[in-house]
């Protein structure tokens, strides 16, 4: 009865239907045309991954198949020169874990402690002036963390520890100003996962009778070991990629040993205030300069980037993977 | 009655509670501090950058002219009156000459051929009193600077510098700021006294305009397919990876995929040559176009990350108020969801602008010009970008390349601090509660 109803009124109306009510799915072309255009936006996301993997091994396997280069040197010999044939990674990848493990002793700790200060002592309007500054040491670009490296933390280094030990490029003022770099998102990380520990377990340590002090060290920051490993995680990936910093400060040529009983007499390879090159500076070195395609220098930066790329996302993966086993429901 | 005194086990009765738990207090106070001390630790920090930068930015500089600007002008007039408002306060003032004479004065003093050239570029009769002044301070006074020093040393050591300056011969002391108008309108250049910004700034607005006209509909597009018409299919979830995977990789990785495809296998797109507007002896694709396109990639997940956020945030009810008048997915979306998602989105979109202002090893990477003075004229052009230019001044030993980088980085702060601004500024304006 509604239908006949709906059938006069549109033929009343003059509609085109004169008495037919067409009640099926109308086909809309257009619709299906967006959301074509709408996945592959979305597809796209996935060529970059693809052309990358694709773009890396290709070019390292160039790089491999090279007669003079051999997989084997690649991993256990302790110099890169191109220029002689030597191509042992040890130099750049010691350089790029000593200056992210320096930014990693600043960084982790100062990061953690920010974060207990604002999430468990802090006043809402201190909170409130306090974020914006990380925000604004985030936002900082790392060239500039680079020039502050060298023209401020260098000098100082120099001035407390001798201008004789401490080296005018070294990876000790690299580190410190990567620590700095990395604070502010291991600071707000870590916040995100200490505020989501619920109000309710702190209120029972206080009606125990902990301060807040042993709430936080043995009840919140516990509860939220996930949140702060997976944090932890992804300040150390972002520190072993970070390149501007070291390309400035830490030197312009790799620390090259003749061999390992010379890496290892007196320690000399964890001398932090000598100058390195780690991977990332010297894929930066290398490309500013005169590159020919199909040369050994290209193909060879594309395997240190490859090496890069297999580091940090397995640091990635290892983060994600530590949220999804330890993560506590509440 | 408990006694005073640990029975050994469980916890402390009596006096000794009271000491246990100041004891414990105290701890918890000491932390505190610890605490606190760090986050300072992260105030001063970033004071100590700024302080750095802004310090190197200002100062006094001992320069030596060629030629004397008193001696220029002493020279050409001889016993003439020199005309007015030249010679003022113990300073000369070039731009005050009349055309003619500065033209005059040029003609007499530079060979030749530079005069054939500089009138080629542009003929020197139209030129403004100020530009030819400018001329005649490159060609002929040719300030050259012996000496800097920051500003802290130029408040508060006058005297050590003043003996310094008086060691080099007939230097000028002048208090300069690196960051002038003519900092930010020359071009770059090898002396340090003419060095500018400007092809810098140029080519970061260029590369940067680019990257937002590739990656903000792409974006945003996908963003909408995740939120909208992906639900938990596989290749919803395949994407969502992806994109958490890629806003992980270090940005100098993004610089070789645009090095091994934009500037090698699409070299004929992006030099241009396949449009056939360029030279094909010099295209090469080193061009803004692949670093446009590199950096597009590179904010693409940052885009989705924050338009996903946007869109999300939009209420439900007015999807399914759609819905119920009929609309379509497409129209509900495009005229109740976008519209409602645009502030977010914007924000997100200003703070990947940011992000991109500020990248330098990708670019480097993808084949930034270490040395270019010409303006990029199109997206086919050669390029440098204001965070490479700071780097390549920053890598140089002499001290005067400190200073310019400094008063460069004071110049990319600013830009960024006024998006940043911009950002929170929409965010509140626009800001709706439902």
């Amino acid at each position: 009865m509604i239908i006949d109803a709906a059938a006069r009124s549109s033929s009343a109306a003059g509609s085109s239907f004169a008495g037919e009510l067409f009640l099926g799915r109308r086909r809309r072309p257009k619709e299906a045309l967006i959301q074509g255009f709408l996945i592959f936006c979305g597809v796209v996301s996935i060529l970059t991954t693809v052309g990358i993997v694709v773009v890396l091994v290709e070019e390292s396997l160039a790089f491999f198949l090279d007669p003079n280069v051999s997989l084997i040197d690649f991993f256990t010999t302790t110099a890169w020169q191109p220029k002689i044939g030597q191509f042992g990674i040890f130099p750049l990848l010691l350089a790029t874990l000593l200056t992210s493990l320096i930014g990693m002793l600043i960084a982790l700790p100062l990061g953690l402690a920010i974060a207990i200060y604002l999430s468990e002592y802090a006043t809402p309007r201190a909170r409130q002036t306090l974020k914006p500054v990380l925000e604004i040491l985030a936002g900082v670009p790392t060239v500039v963390y680079g020039y502050f490296a060298l023209n401020f933390i260098t000098p100082i280094l120099r001035g407390i520890f001798g201008r004789d030990v401490v080296e005018i490029f070294n990876m000790a003022s690299a580190g410190l100003v990567i620590g700095i770099l990395i604070l502010p998102l291991v600071a707000s990380m870590s916040e995100d996962a200490l505020s989501a520990v619920p109000r309710g377990l702190r209120e029972g340590a206080y009606a125990l009778g902990a301060t807040k002090f042993e709430t936080a060290i043995k009840i919140v920051v516990p509860a939220a070991l996930s949140g702060l490993g997976a944090a932890f995680i992804v300040a150390i990936s972002r520190a072993v990629g970070e390149t501007m910093v070291v390309a400035i400060a830490a030197g312009s040529g790799p620390r090259n040993f003749a061999s390992w009983a010379d890496a290892w007499r007196g320690l000399a390879l964890f001398n932090p205030f000598a100058s390195g090159e780690t991977m990332t500076g010297h894929i930066v070195r290398i490309s500013g300069g005169d590159l020919s395609y199909d040369s050994i220098d290209y193909d060879s930066i594309f395997s240190i980037a490859l090496m890069l790329f297999v580091i940090t996302l397995a640091l990635n993966i290892i983060s994600q993977w530590i949220v999804r086993r330890y993560r506590m429901r509440y | 009655m408990i006694e005073d005194g640990w029975t050994g086990g469980g916890y402390p009765e009596g006096s000794r509670l009271q000491s246990f738990v100041t004891g414990r207090q105290r701890t918890g106070q000491i932390w505190k501090t610890l605490f606190l001390g760090a986050t300072m630790a992260g105030i001063i920090a970033l004071f100590a950058l700024l302080y750095n930068v802004i310090d190197d930015s200002f100062g006094f500089v001992a320069y030596q002219n060629k030629v004397a600007p008193e001696v220029l002008v002493s020279e050409y007039y001889g016993t003439q009156p020199v005309p007015e408002g030249v010679l003022s306060a113990g300073e000369v003032r070039l731009e005050a000459l009349p055309t003619a004479d500065q033209v005059a004065m040029l003609k007499g003093r530079v060979s030749a051929g530079r005069f054939r050239a500089l009138e080629a570029q542009q003929p020197l009769a139209d030129r403004s009193s100020a530009e030819l002044a400018q001329l005649l301070t490159a060609e002929v006074i040719k300030p050259e600077i012996v000496a800097a020093w920051t500003l802290t040393e130029s408040l508060f050591d006058r005297a050590r510098i003043a003996a310094e300056a008086e060691k080099l011969s007939g230097a000028r002391l002048d208090f300069r700021s690196w960051v002038t108008g003519s900092f930010l309108t020359s071009p770059q250049s090898s002396k340090p006294e003419l060095a500018g910004v400007r092809t810098a700034i140029f080519g970061s607005l260029w590369v940067t305009l680019i990257a937002f006209v590739f990656s903000v509909p792409l974006g945003v597009g996908a963003a909408i397919y995740l939120e909208e018409y992906g639900g938990n299919s596989r290749l919803a979830q395949l994407i969502e990876t992806n994109i958490n995977n890629l806003a992980g990789v270090p940005s100098i990785i993004y610089g070789m995929l645009g090095l091994a495809v934009f500037v090698r296998v699409l070299e004929p797109l992006t030099s241009g040559k396949l449009f056939g507007v360029v030279d094909p002896t010099t295209a090469n694709g080193r061009t803004v176009l692949s670093a446009g396109l590199t950096i597009g990639l590179l904010i693409l997940p940052l885009i989705i990350i924050n338009a996903r956020e946007a869109i999300r945030a939009v209420p439900h009810a007015l999807r399914e108020a759609g819905y119920g008048l009929g609309a379509t997915k497409w129209q509900t979306i495009s005229a109740h969801v976008l519209p409602n998602a645009v502030p977010g989105i914007l924000t997100g979109v200003i703070l990947a602008i940011s992000r991109a202002l500020g990248e330098t090893a990708p670019l480097v990477v993808v084949g930034a010009s270490t040395f270019i003075v010409v303006d990029p004229n199109g997206p086919f052009a050669k390029f440098t970008t204001l965070p490479i230019q700071i780097y390549q001044w920053t890598a140089r030993p002499q001290a005067e390349f400190q200073h310019l980088a400094a008063g460069a980085i004071l110049v990319l702060l600013v830009l960024l601090l006024a998006m940043n601004a911009t950002a929170i500024l929409l965010r509140n304006k626009y800001a709706r509660s439902y």
